[in-house]
């Protein structure tokens, strides 16, 4: 049975096992590779979208059960904190393999939702569970105060 | 030092004549008849006098990398140093990933790869070459287009200028003319005084793809028709299928096959997930084979008793065991222990293959080109030349994507042969955690004297471990006399001045598979030495640094990392109550790197506040890029220490996802200060030379709290108590 779900501002329908997670869903059958597959456990956060705007491990997240669902990747985080994000993460040249930091970005955008000006325990408590094996999470956290500020109108 | 001891540098020096091109046929590698200029679409290839860059007829300049990039800012590095030759307009240069070739060999090893730190040093002079080569030839294209003499033009970012005639031309307008004219073998590289690019912070390349999503890692290809695959693996190491039942498997919808493989039972399916849920239902009879009694707490009896026998000798200056045997039990003695480690990238293996009669396309993220295209070739029967591999942006290579055996590629084409598809092998954490090529499991047996004013008079390190290189093409060039350099390497060129010291080796046979691993043998031996130099501080009532510095007189560049990590560190100055600082250094890859650690203890763990973070690599060719990978060996490092261990059960491996092989994360990163040292020394090694001192850095601090050395990684809550 197709399931509906909103993805990325669009609406689309996806007929498979209804036990597959959105990861592979996104990957495999809506062209959305942005959003990575790293441990299929929700230990590693490289597969954080947001579902209604919340933060998800989509690679634990049955496609069953986000049915009707508003999903956010990667390829559609724009307005302020999207913006603001891949701004300060270009400014502060952030990523190396890069592979996690779609995730970081998609956990860091909910933080300025939240907060918006995140403290270092804040980031700490929102992003902790973000693996990134390069360990970039110096800049992570710096971009994360600069994005912050960019977002609150002090991006040049 | 002595004759039989050889220095990275001199090893490689070795290699580049003779061994580079030995290696190059045994891994069936082959160069492209006539390489000539490299054309990826001809419409854009207005230029390319040489393999290594393009330029098209809008001034784009394209230089093609050879290397992975793995996150070691490698894209930028490389096309930074083409561009300053070039006199390129920065904004104009991207990059893109060179096909396998022996045009793109690794100048000292002689295949095409990624590793041991050697990318910028070993690239320098060709692609120097290649932007000065490229930019003569557009200068004489100027040249006849303005009717001047040659000498009347200079170039300046991306235009050559006839300053006389206030005449510029943009490289772009002079592509199609510069492409008639021949290739000339001299043209003059820049002087250093000259620079604009090579030695200031640039930003990356691959940076805005990167956090757009937009970059494509192995995981991230896709062909028409492709089929997933997941291998069910021997639960032990050499294990081998005996039989299996697959019907379950098959009822799973979107399963097309069930196919035995050397490795394995591969699953071939439409998606990832009905190639997981079929795996999980094989019914796969497995003869274990005689690794299922491997264990690694048997290993460790196993290396500490043979750590107690002399071993094959690595370098021996004056007579160490004697005066260390002479001096009964005013020797100084400690066994260090740490364990297999894996890679674990982020982005776990992966390889895509499309099989014909005639051609093999492999896309995957390597750090081994050449190697993977030969061996490619050997499984599907067909001529190196006939293998093409795309190598993509690597999700984290650390070494486990440069394997001499070629493991996951070699896989990938065995499916490929029975999928009737395009396929996409896909790993999943388990299986790369589980999957072997580890950072070999290590002990080392130290024992030194002091003489009556405290300095170290004699010095023995007997080392435990598999050979990371034995049994594989490799093993000529690194294995000598019994001894692979690697597992001794950073023990047996030890810096300090000892007047008898003693290195020596007992090579174990393990069924378990090893590889180099993000910094190689100088991760076992830093942590040790450095480790073991405080012992014997503390036995010498002598400062850590002060004891180094002393036995680092006449090495200059040691010293001076050490002695500005020290002093950026505030080292002797006082700390919060609770607090200590650790100090170490170590030498790889080309470059000095030593770390003060400032940590404490709390509720029974390491807390680490800051690191600061010395570096001497000789020239610099992207400061910001130094500093990132230093960032990143302090977060690496402190993973290893604190976290990190494969341990094997009745040759099963414990570990199974970042649960029980945890990995850093951002609330335990600490501040990190890092110093560049100016140096007009040539470029060395960034990537892997900030790995080594990490461990013994903290561990030391945690000495300096707690008064017990920390002997064994990782760091146990019962050695803090």
């Amino acid at each position: 049975m197709p399931i509906d779900l909103e993805v990325n501002g669009k609406r689309v329908s996806v007929d498979v096992d209804p036990t597959t997670p959105l990861l592979w869903v996104l990957r495999e059958d809506l062209a959305l590779p942005g959003t990575k597959f790293g441990c299929g456990a929700a230990q590693c956060g490289a597969c954080t979208v947001h579902v209604d705007g919340a933060s998800a491990r989509s690679c634990v997240l049955p496609i069953s059960a986000v049915a009707g669902k508003r999903i956010t990747t990667i390829e559609g985080l724009d307005g302020k904190f999207g913006a603001a994000l891949m701004q300060a993460w270009t400014e502060q040249d952030v990523p190396q393999c890069g592979y996690c930091q779609t995730g970081q970005i998609m956990s860091a955008a909910v933080l300025l939702k939240e907060a918006a000006k995140p403290t270092d325990g804040d980031i700490d408590a929102c992003m902790s569970g973000n693996v990134c094996r390069c360990a970039t999470y110096v800049r992570i956290r710096s971009a994360i105060h600069r994005a912050a500020e960019i977002a609150s109108g002090g991006g040049r | 030092m002595t004759g039989q001891s050889m220095h990275r540098r001199e090893l490689l020096r070795g290699l580049a004549f003779g061994g580079g091109l030995l290696l190059a046929v045994r891994f069936g590698a082959t160069a492209s008849a006539d390489p000539g200029p490299l054309v990826a679409s001809p419409e854009d290839a207005a230029f390319a006098p040489n393999a290594f860059v393009r330029i098209a007829g809008d001034g784009r300049v394209t230089v093609i990398i050879n290397k992975a990039e793995m996150g070691q800012g490698v894209s930028t590095a490389l096309a930074m140093i083409v561009a300053e030759d070039l006199d390129a307009d920065w904004k104009q240069v991207g990059f893109e990933f060179a096909p396998a070739d022996l045009v793109y060999a690794h100048p000292g090893f002689g295949i095409q790869m990624t590793g041991g730190s050697t990318s910028v040093a070993g690239m320098t002079p060709s692609l120097q070459k290649a932007g000065a080569t490229a930019r003569a030839m557009l200068v004489a294209a100027a040249a006849q287009k303005l009717g001047v003499p040659l000498l009347e033009l200079t170039t300046e970012s991306g235009s050559v200028v006839h300053a006389a005639s206030k005449r510029r031309l943009g490289y772009g307008e002079l592509v199609a003319d510069a492409a008639k004219l021949a290739v000339p073998t001299d043209a003059p590289v820049k002087d250093r005084k000259d620079y604009r690019i090579v030695g200031r912070s640039t930003k990356r390349l691959d940076t805005p793809d990167k956090v757009r999503g937009k970059a494509q890692f192995g995981i991230d290809v896709t062909l028409p028709g492709m089929v997933i695959a997941l291998v069910a693996r021997a639960p032990v190491f050499g294990g081998k299928v005996r039989s299996f039942r697959a019907e379950k498997a098959k009822a799973i919808a979107g399963v097309r096959d069930v196919v035995q493989i050397s490795s394995g039972v591969a699953v071939i399916a439409d998606r990832f997930w009905a190639a997981k849920r079929a795996r999980d239902l094989l019914e796969i009879d497995w003869d274990l084979g005689a690794g299922a009694s491997t264990s690694s707490e048997k290993l460790r009896a196993e290396y500490a008793a043979l750590a107690q026998k002399p071993g094959m000798v690595g370098r021996r200056d004056g007579d160490a065991p004697s005066v260390v045997e002479a001096a009964g039990s005013k020797a100084i003695e400690a066994l260090y222990e740490l364990p297999y480690l894996a890679h674990a990238p982020m982005e776990t293996l992966n390889c895509t293959v499309r099989l014909t009669a005639d051609a093999c396309e492999i896309w995957t993220g390597t750090q081994f080109q050449t190697v993977d295209q030969g061996a490619a070739a050997a499984v599907a029967g067909l001529k190196s030349e006939q293998v093409k591999i795309h190598t993509t942006f690597l999700g984290g290579g650390f070494g486990r994507r440069a394997n001499p055996k070629a493991d996951f590629v070699v896989e990938a084409v065995e499916v490929a042969k029975l999928a009737h598809a395009p396929v996409k092998v896909i790993w999943t954490r388990d299986d790369d955690l589980r999957g072997g090529y580890y950072r070999p499991m290590w002990t080392s047996r130290m024992r030194a004297t002091l003489d009556a004013r405290g300095r170290v008079e004699a010095w023995v390190h007997t080392i435990v471990g598999q050979s990371f290189m034995a049994g594989t093409p490799f093993e000529a060039a690194f294995v000598k006399n019994g001894i692979d350099s690697l597992s001794i390497e950073g023990s047996e060129d030890t810096p300090y001045a000892i007047p008898n010291v003693q290195v020596e080796l007992h090579t174990t046979n393990v069924v378990v598979p090893t590889l180099w691993w993000r910094s190689v043998g100088h991760s076992h031996t830093a942590f040790v030495i450095e480790s073991f130099v405080d012992e014997l501080a503390a036995r010498a009532k002598a400062d850590p640094l002060e004891f180094r510095r002393e036995m680092l007189k006449d090495k200059p560049r040691h010293r001076a990392v050490l002695e500005r990590a020290a002093k950026e560190s505030g080292w002797g100055t006082p700390l919060p109550a609770g607090r200590a600082r650790g100090i170490a250094q170590h030498f790889s890859f080309g470059s000095y790197v030593a770390i003060v650690m400032d940590a404490s203890i709390e509720r029974g763990r390491p807390r680490v506040h800051r690191a600061t973070v010395a570096i001497d690599c000789g020239r610099v060719v992207n400061p910001d890029t130094v500093v990132a990978q230093m960032q990143s060996a302090v977060g690496f490092g402190l993973t290893t220490a604190l976290y990190s261990a494969i341990t094997l059960k009745d040759g099963r491996v414990d570990q199974s996802n970042f649960h029980d092989y945890p990995m850093l994360r951002i609330h335990e990163m600490p501040t990190v200060d890092v110093h560049i040292l100016e140096s007009n020394e040539p470029s060395s090694g960034v990537g892997e030379p900030g790995v080594p001192p990490i461990a013994p850095a903290l561990g030391n601090a945690l000495f300096a709290l707690t008064k017990k050395p920390i002997r064994r990684l990782p760091i146990r809550s019962e050695d803090l108590a």
